[in-house]
Formats: structure tokens, sequence, C-alpha cells
């Protein structure tokens, strides 16, 4: 991943240019400039996508398609935060429900919404490779695992005092 | 040398070349598997697995439009195994689709209906799947209608808009049961890229992707007794409407194409190619004159090469993809643009009919004109230049509607004062045809003589190759014309919008020398185009080719400029080309449009 | 029926301390490729993602392609409910696993490995970017041209099948291709590929290690070698397991159960259910059912129907869409199975659904669809009553 962060005052237009300046114009760059300006942006800008599209010689629709396909690659805006909350049958036998409503209740949103301060979006996942220590979620790349309704609680808290 | 490869299909014994499908080998013994992702024109998807066959020593059924054929290979098409997958398959697709035939454009003429008449299917055994999605239908675009509740998600459009046009405004998007043919964001094909050049509905086998239809308005019209309604017709509408009514591709229908719009009521048949002729002076003189500037007045600001203005599809397509380049566009509207505006002009003036009175129709093998007669430019004549357009499938609708048996018509001819043209005006309707009508004209006026090539014919600027180049050195000229003595004109040629891209990519990097660039959008010319009858391949469009070089070689006159009527016009209202009545209502200018 | 008792192992994990792994290494390179590729055809290893494709074979196809540019991939795309044993061997024996990409892009002839990472397990990064360039020095010093670089998924379990994770690795929709032709032909940028998985990789550096016939010591005839397990559900020991294949899955539910073990899923979603009464007579091994590693335990307070359902959703949701019997199959098992138990549909309509299974399992263009159906029958089949009332 090409952690590219994003300078003060720099445009879409530029940060693009900077980042396909390391990355090359292949279309087999696509991935990871993607994934970069969402680890940026915390989506994929309309914008962006158009830049992308001019710098590899692809359609805009070519982009916003190979986008959206992939779960993680939000085309629509996001929080801060994003909580991706694991959703397989094991976790919904640990008690993944529990954790889904503590976070509801704490965030005061439903599950696929954001928070009016735009701090911290709710989402669901499929397996996230913690089936031993469910319940688990994602917040942006971290996983936290073995939860309780008490433990996300703090965690979600932590992130407010970043 | 190619391998052959020897296989075994329902017990009969085929060879077929190396690289060739199960696909191919089954048509070689006219055993017929469906398919209906599969396309001759695009590459292979292999995704609606309608094609399945059993093959022996696989736990899998096989596509046979993806796989190609093996040595020894034992295939069945019609076992038990096959035909309960297939059917299936089948009913799942009618299980997400919209399945309201009765009321449907493409009724009896949609793929997916055939396949579903011929399997029976008489029962829906599967839950209906429709109301579970958000189907959406847009209808926004000036030329195509996009209705994802009949979307089978075969590719056929996205390929085609990937592969043969290099648009790619039609994507796959998401994933799972939220798959789609989608544009960049959802936005309506009116708002992206998409250059309404049709080819994606020449090729979606449902009703997903249809034209935008004006059959209504031009009967209403039609039926008013207070309005003259004039039509005109393209070049490649004459040696492609038959295929409407069972004939051949390739038959010339001219004479029953004019009967059969006085048949529908139309007040004056008139003639596309008489403006194609008309475009030709003006295009010719235009191209003459950037000549003269760079060459004589030595201006370093013309833009060259100049390059042919009258395909909506391409224009918009530059109006996108290379603005830059938008100067060095001829400033000539298309033949069916100055057509509308003489309509209500010229025409009306002769006629003494009052223009708002006129309603101006044309006949297209194109769906880019409809959004090319909406665009604002397009009123020089103080109304609405031309007011519907309909392609070859509408007229072909309308005829049907009216009962009229196309194949018994007589042998008509065109009205006039806008219905006289030559044999340089219908090959308009292929690729290379504006070139070499215009090559024929300048090549007079610069030298006097007829062009050097037997009968008129300019073979290299002829046939199917995607991109075409050549040259000529210009000798002998008119004492008027001598700076062009000894000149190499450079000229190229593509048809489809990967290779107008392709070409353009050279053009915008300075990497050429070519003096004028003939640009058509769709594969094959205008013949090819995204109204023409369904279906299409390489083969059929190169028998309509073939036809509108025979109509042309058939003609009494061949040359553009020496076309009685546009003489007469020029005489008595536009003075002479470039002009400035003819600035006034046969010239235009482009807009510059984003990346989206 | 051929099986043994449950065998712990420890080859996988075995930390193989820099001492013995360079020399290791140095060996390695040393040898004739040729010579690795039979060694790795004699021992039988079959792939660990749960294909089983027989690994020296692969070998040996992309070995024998003309083609110069060749690539070595490893699919760490760990996607299938239920497994999470590649997480640890990443976490835990990375060396082994870029090791065994190496030897591979030796034996074929490849000068580029990526790691194809699931986009869940970016938090690996920083310890695997350190990793690897620490081995890239090893590489170094031996005189072995081979890049190592990292690409990300990004939420989609379809890219663990090989030619969707090829199309993403060519910034695509992870849409799978046709087969033929096979990415040992046509691959990555329609070059020479291999695709192996984690595990696999490891095992190349631990029958090397061991040499085969030591290897061949371990497992059973038909499922050589061991294989690393991750256990989650009603069990006291979730977490992962590194076990012999060709074990009873009685001995394992007896190793792993809560005492009231009513059904294993092994294999994920897409592997199949085994109900207690049939315990004894499967074997877990690829002359049984062979898996990615994931088992799945349920007690009898667990409903199958929601199991079943939580499976089918899973596959709804990560289907490509592509081809017709995948994309609206799973979502008519669903809503077929949902209107069975709200009374909307007959019972007799599950046969159906089991029939549009089985046309599924043949006519989908990749194995995620093809697999559909293993869940689908062994759950409907096995607990008929729990899909109706």
């Amino acid at each position: 991943m090409y952690h590219h962060k994003l300078k003060k005052m720099t445009t879409v237009k530029e940060f693009i240019g900077d980042l396909t300046a390391k990355t090359g114009t292949d279309r087999s760059a696509l991935m990871p400039i993607l994934q970069a300006v969402k680890e940026n942006y915390n989506y994929l800008p309309e914008e962006a996508m158009i830049e992308i599209a001019r710098k590899l010689d692809l359609s805009p629709a070519q982009v916003f398609g190979t986008a959206s396909f992939y779960s993680f690659l939000d085309t629509s805006k996001r929080g801060k935060y994003v909580i991706r909350v694991c959703k397989s049958i094991i976790a919904e036998m640990k008690g993944k429900k529990e954790i889904v409503k503590a976070l509801e209740k704490h965030l005061k949103i439903k599950m696929g919404e954001t928070t009016t301060d735009n701090m911290f979006t709710l989402l669901e996942t499929n397996d996230l490779g913690w089936s031993d220590q469910e319940p688990s979620m994602l917040i942006n790349d971290t996983p936290f695992t073995n939860l309780t309704a008490e433990k996300v609680i703090e965690i979600i808290n932590n992130y407010k005092t970043k | 040398m190619k391998n052959i490869i020897n296989l075994n299909i329902d017990g009969n014994n085929v060879s077929v070349e190396s690289g060739q499908t199960i696909l191919d080998a089954a048509k070689k013994l006219n055993i017929k598997i469906p398919t209906l992702c599969h396309h001759p024109d695009l590459c292979v998807a292999g995704n609606c697995r309608v094609c399945v066959v059993e093959q022996e020593g696989s736990r899998t059924l096989t596509a046979a439009c993806a796989t190609p054929a093996t040595e020894g290979m034992i295939i069945r098409t019609n076992t038990q195994k096959v035909r309960t997958a297939r059917k299936h398959i089948i009913e799942l697709l009618l299980s997400e689709h919209n399945s309201e035939c009765l009321k449907c454009y493409k009724n009896g003429n949609c793929e997916l209906q055939s396949l579903a008449a011929e399997y029976k299917i008489t029962q829906e055994v599967f839950i209906d799947l429709v109301p579970l999605h958000n189907y959406t239908i847009d209808h926004f675009s000036a030329s195509i209608i996009k209705d994802d509740s009949k979307c089978i998600r075969c590719q056929r459009c996205v390929r085609t808009c990937e592969e043969l046009q290099s648009v790619s405004a039609l994507t796959m998007a998401y994933k799972g049961d939220n798959a789609k043919v989608s544009t960049f964001l959802e936005y309506s094909l009116a708002d992206v890229i998409c250059t309404n050049c049709g080819q994606c509905v020449n090729r979606c086998p449902t009703g997903a992707l249809v034209e935008k239809n004006s059959i209504e308005a031009v009967w209403s019209a039609i039926y008013d007794k207070n309005k003259h309604v004039v039509v005109q017709t393209a070049p490649a509408i004459r040696i492609a409407l038959g295929e409407e009514f069972d004939m051949a591709p390739g038959a010339i229908v001219t004479g029953k194409l004019t009967s059969a719009l006085r048949k529908l009521g139309f007040d004056s048949v008139l003639d596309t190619d008489f403006t194609a002729d008309l475009t030709i002076m003006e295009e010719g003189t235009e191209l003459l004159t950037r000549l003269k500037s760079v060459l004589v007045d030595e201006k370093t600001d013309i833009a060259l090469p100049m390059m042919t203005s009258c395909s909506p599809g391409w224009i918009k397509f530059l109006e996108h993809k290379f603005p830059q380049l938008l100067p060095n566009l001829s400033t000539c509207k298309s033949p069916q643009q100055m057509f509308g505006a003489l309509a209500k002009t010229y025409y009306a003036q002769k006629r003494n009919i009052n223009p708002a009175d006129i309603v101006s129709v044309s006949i297209m093998p194109c769906t880019a004109k409809k959004f090319e007669a909406d665009r604002p430019e397009m009123y020089s004549s103080g109304f609405k230049d031309v007011d519907y357009v309909l392609t070859t499938r509408e007229l072909a609708v309308m005829l049907k509607q009216a009962g009229v048996d196309f194949n018994t018509l007589p042998e008509e001819n065109f009205d006039s004062i806008m219905g006289d043209s030559t044999g340089a005006a219908v090959i308009f309707g292929a690729t290379g045809g504006v070139m070499e009508a215009a090559l024929r004209t300048a090549w007079e006026i610069i030298t006097g003589k007829e062009v050097p090539f037997e009968n008129l014919n300019i073979m290299p600027v002829r046939g199917m190759k995607g991109v075409k180049e050549a040259s000529i050195t210009i000798t002998s000229t008119l004492p008027e014309w001598n700076f062009l003595e000894g000149v190499t004109v450079n000229v190229a040629i593509a048809h489809g919008l990967s290779n107008a891209n392709k070409l353009m990519k050279k053009v915008a990097s300075g990497d050429c020398s070519y003096h004028f660039i003939e640009i058509m959008a769709c594969p094959g010319g205008c013949l090819g185009g995204g109204g023409q009858p369904i279906p299409t391949n390489a083969d059929i469009r190169l028998k309509r080719n073939e036809a509108i070089y025979r109509e042309d070689a058939g003609m009494e006159i061949r040359k553009s400029h020496e076309n009685p009527e546009v003489i007469q016009l020029y005489k008595e209202y536009l003075e002479k080309p470039l002009g400035h009545k003819s600035h006034e209502l046969l010239h235009t200018h482009y807009t510059e449009r984003p990346l989206k | 029926m051929n099986s043994i008792k449950l065998k712990k192992t420890d080859v996988i994990f075995d930390p193989c301390t820099e001492d013995v792994f360079l020399p290791l290494l140095k060996k390695i390179f040393s040898k004739e490729k040729t010579e690795i590729i039979d060694e790795i055809i004699e021992s039988g290893l079959k792939g660990r993602g749960g294909a089983g494709f027989p690994t020296g074979l692969k070998w040996k196809f992309a070995a024998a392609q003309s083609e110069q540019e060749k690539f070595v991939v490893c699919n760490a795309d760990e996607g299938e409910p239920g497994t999470f044993k590649d997480r640890e061997i990443l976490l835990k024996v990375p060396e082994k696993v870029l090791a065994g990409m190496a030897i591979c892009g030796y034996c074929i002839g490849a000068k580029k490995g990526y790691i194809y990472l699931r986009g869940e397990y970016a938090f690996m990064l920083p310890q695997l970017y350190k990793t690897i360039d620490a081995f890239k020095n090893h590489l170094k010093n031996l005189n072995v041209d081979f890049d190592i670089e990292i690409r990300n998924g990004s939420g989609a379990y379809v890219c663990g099948e090989e030619t969707s994770l090829i199309e993403s690795l060519e910034g695509k929709r992870g849409e799978p291709r046709n087969k033929p032709p096979f990415p040992v032909v046509e691959g990555f940028s329609n070059k020479p590929t291999v695709v192996n998985n984690v595990e696999t990789f490891v095992n190349v550096v631990v029958i090397q290690k061991l040499g085969v016939s030591e290897f061949n010591k371990i497992g059973t005839q038909d499922s050589r070698g061991s294989k690393v397990f991750s256990v989650s559900g009603d069990t006291p020991k979730p977490g992962v397991f590194e076990i012999e294949l060709g074990m009873k899955l009685s001995d394992f539910v007896e190793e792993f159960g809560d005492g009231d073990t009513k059904a294993v899923q092994v294999g994920g979603a897409s592997g199949f259910c085994v109900p207690r009464k049939k315990f004894d007579d499967t074997i877990i091994g690829f002359e049984g059912i062979p898996t990615g590693g994931s088992m799945m335990l349920f007690n009898s307070s667990r409903s199958m129907y929601n199991v079943l359902h939580n499976y089918l959703d899973f596959f709804r949701e990560e289907s490509c869409g592509q081809c017709t019997p995948c994309r609206v199959g799973c979502q008519q098992l669903i809503e077929g199975i949902k209107a069975i138990k709200r009374g909307d549909k007959e019972e007799s309509y599950l046969d159906t659904l089991k029939g549009l299974a089985e046309s599924m399992k043949i006519t989908a263009k990749c194995g995620l669809g093809q697999s559909v159906a293993n869940s689908f029958i062994t759950i409907t089949s096995n607990f008929r009553e729990e899909m109706i009332y």
C-alpha cells in the first residue's frame, strides 16, 4: 500500500499526480492507487476517480466499475473511522448482535449510517479472519477481537479522544 | 499453417483450426447451440452459461463459446443433463427479468424471449426477484433508453463500448446480487461520455438498451392536416432497410424506399444525399481554403489535419476526449442538419410554405442523429432544423403498422427540389465514402480533370480496414491552384471509435502529417450505424458496403459538384460555398465536454 | 476405512531460526530446478488453499512454458468463512512463505512474486514489509534474482479464486476468467503464473528441510503431509492447529467438540456439513472431504437454518455477479429457504432448490458458484426438518 499522506493544501489533482508518479500509470497500478486515495480521503471522491481515469487512460466508468466491485473501496462518503463488524455465523453465535446494538446506541446511528460529526461510519462485513476470537470488528485497518459491549464503548471513546 | 483439431459432437466427427471453439465446430456441423452473451463482433465472455454442453471426462458442463476445441474431444449437446441445466439457466434469467413482454419495445425481437419460447417456459418455477431489485430506467438521453429491469448482464454492451468504441461509458458495477451494467457513478447516459453511437443498442439481446423512438410523434405530424411534413433519408437506409423485410443483406431498395415513404403520408420525399453533395461543396472549399492559408498566406495557426464532421457520435467523442482538437473539425454541419436548415428556409421559400408549418423528419441509420438534432446550435432556420429523427428500425415499424407490403412496392423517385443526388453522395454511407467524394470534387476543382482512378473508383480509401491511409500527389494544377503543384496530400480514414481513438492520439501528439481525415463513429461507417437493422456482424456490414458502391457505380452523375439541384441552390440562394448564407445556415461550432 | 488418530505436528510452525534457515536456503538454491520440482511431485503435495491441485505438477507446467517473463503469486486472500490459519502463518513464520515463493520463482524461471494479501489483514503490513526487506537481503547474498511485492485486496472473497485474483492484480474487477487457458500458461499479464496458497509455499520449504521420505511419513497415502486447521464455533479450543491429514472426523470432534456437537462444517461456507451420525464415516483429507482448513463446530443449540441462511447470504453478496447460475442461483436459494420457512412455499420446493443447486454445481463459471451446492445440499438433506419448521 502506498502510504502517501495528504500534504496540506494539496488538491485532488495534485495528490493523484504525485501518486501516479510513484505507482506508474499502468492499469495494474489501479488497485494501489484506489487504496491510497481511499486511505487519504476515507472514500473515493468523484473528482479523484475522474483524475485517476485521465492519468491511466481509462474512462471514469471503468475506474468506478472496478472500485465498486470491492467492498472496502467506498464510492460514497464515509466517516473518518469506518467500523466494520464481522457478520459471520461464528460471530453471530458469539454475540455480534449485542455488539451492534451497543455501537448503534453509543454512536446514536443505525447500521449503515455515519455520525453527524462525520467521525464514525458503522458497517457490517463478511468474515474478517478472527473466527477464533469473535465478536470482532475492524476500525479502518485495525482489528479488535473478543469484543463485549463494554469493550466496544471503551474502544470508541479512545478513538473519540484521538 | 494452423494445426487441425479433430473432435466429435453428437456422434459426428468434425475438424476445426486450432484456436476455434466448440461452438465454431458445432456451427460447421449445423448443430445449433443457443447463446446469449456471445457476439461475433466481440471478445468471448462465457458468462451467461446458456451454451453449456457435456464434455466427456469433465465433471462440470462446458461453455461451448468459451472453450477451445482439443484433439479427441467428445461433446454432447442435447443430453438430459444439458437440457435440465440449460432450462434452469433460462428460468433463472427470467426470474430476475421484467417479464412484461407484451409491453416491451423489443416484443418479438428479443433473444431471451426466443429462447424461452424454444424451451416452452410456461411456468414460473422460481421466485420472482424483480421486486427485490430497485431497477431503474434511464430515459434522459436523446438517443438511448436504458432499462435495467431487462438486463441479463451478458455484458455485450460493456464489451462493445470498450472494445469496439474505446468509449467505456458503460461498465459492470458492484458485485453479487447488486451487479449491474452502469455508467460512471450511475449518472444518466445523457450526463456522461456516451457518444450516442448506439452500437450497444445494436448488440443488446433484450430490451435493456433501445433507441429513443419518435414513432408516435411522426405519426401525429403526418396526420396533422396543417403540417407539411418533409422527410430526408440517409444513404445507408437504401442498402439496409430490406433486411427488416427478410431481404438478404446488400439488397438495394432505393426505389421501394421512396414509394414506402409516400405511402406513409409524407408530403415531400427528399434525399439526404442532396445535402451530402452540398457538404462536399462546402467542406471541399473549406479544406482548400485551409491549405491555401498554410501554403500561400503562410499562416501558422491553421488547424490541420482538417477532420470531417458529419458523424455526431464522433463529434461528441472528440468534444469529451480531445477537445484540444476541436479547431481541426470542419465547421460544416452534417448533411442531416444542412438539410434541416434549408428545409425551413430555401425549401419553404421556394414552395411558398410557412416554415412554422413545416415538420422536418429524417430517416437515419444512426441514433446519435437524435442527439444531433437536439443540439442548441441546430436552430439556424429560426426553428428546430430537424424535428424528428427516425432510425431505419423505426421506419420499418411504421411501415408494418401501416400495412405496407414492402417487397411488392413499385420503384419510385425522390421529389425535388432537394431530391437530386450523385454517386458521390451515396457512398457517404460507407467508411471512406466522404473522403472519396471529396477527392472526386477537389481534384477536379484543382486540376480541371477527373481524379486519376479508373471509373472514378478511388480504391485505396475503400474497405473495412480500421485505419486506412493514402497519399496523392497533385499535378497539372490550374493556374489558380498552382500553389498545390507537386504537393503530396496525406489522408487518413478511420471507422469505429476505437480506431478514431488510435488516430487521434497520433494527431494530438503531433506525430503525423495528414491533411484531411475522415472519421465515422460506427464500424463500417454509417452502414453499420446504431439505428440499422439488427443483427449486425462483419459479413452483413460487408454486404451493405458492396451494395453502396454498386449503387454509386450505377448512378448517372457521380460527382457532387455536378448535382444540378446543388448548382441551382448556389445560383439562386447560397451564392457560393462558405458565403454569408452558408455560414448562417450550413456551418456550426462545437463544445468542450468534461471527461466524465 | 484408513484413518489415523488425531496427530498434531509442528512442521509448519516450527520457528526455523536463521542458523538453520539460511544454510537450508543455500542448499536449496544450489540444487537443479528440475530436481526440486521432481521432489515436490514425489512428495504428493497438494494445494492447501482448498482446491488441492498437485503442486509439483503446477510448477512443472509453468516451468515448461517457453515464455520468458513469468510470475509467482502467493494467494493470501484467505476469505473462506472460518479460515484464519494463513493469518497465523503470516504472523508467525512469514519467512517460510517468502522462501517458498522464491524457490518457486527459481524453479519456473520467474523473477517477480506478488503476495495478494486480503485487505482485512492490512494491519500486518508494517511487520511484513520488514520481513520482506530482510529476506531480500538473504536472496541478494545467495545471488537469487527474485523481487517480492505485496498487493492488497479490498474486500472481495471471490478474489481468492486464482483467475479472479489475477484480474484484481491487473487492476480490474475480480471476475474469474474462462479456463482454459490456465494461469500456468496465461496468467498475470497473460504470462505463465503459479498461484499457490500461503500454506502450500510453507510446505515446499518443509519438504526441502525434511526430505521427501520424512515428509511422506506424515499423513496418509492420499493426503501427504500435515494441514493447518482453523477451529471455531462451539469448541473449548478455538484456534489454529497443525494436524496430520487423514484423520477421522469423529476423532477431531472428540478433541475439539464441546460434548454436544451436532454438526461440523468442513471447508467453510463452500464446504460440506457433516452431521453427527456421519462423523465416524468421514475422513478429513483428499480421500474424504478435502478442506482449506476451516472447521466450524455447531452444537445442538444451533439452528442449521440460520447457518445455511448465513452462508447463502454470504455467497449472494460475494458472488462476482458475472454468470447466471451463481448470480441468480444464490438469490433463488436464499429466497427459497426463506419462503419455505415462512410457509409461502411448500416443503417440496426444497427438492426444486436441490435440483437448482445441482445445476449450479455444473454450470457456474468458477469454483465459488460451483461450491454453493456443497453446503446447500449437505445442510438441507441432513437437517431437513430445521429448514421447514
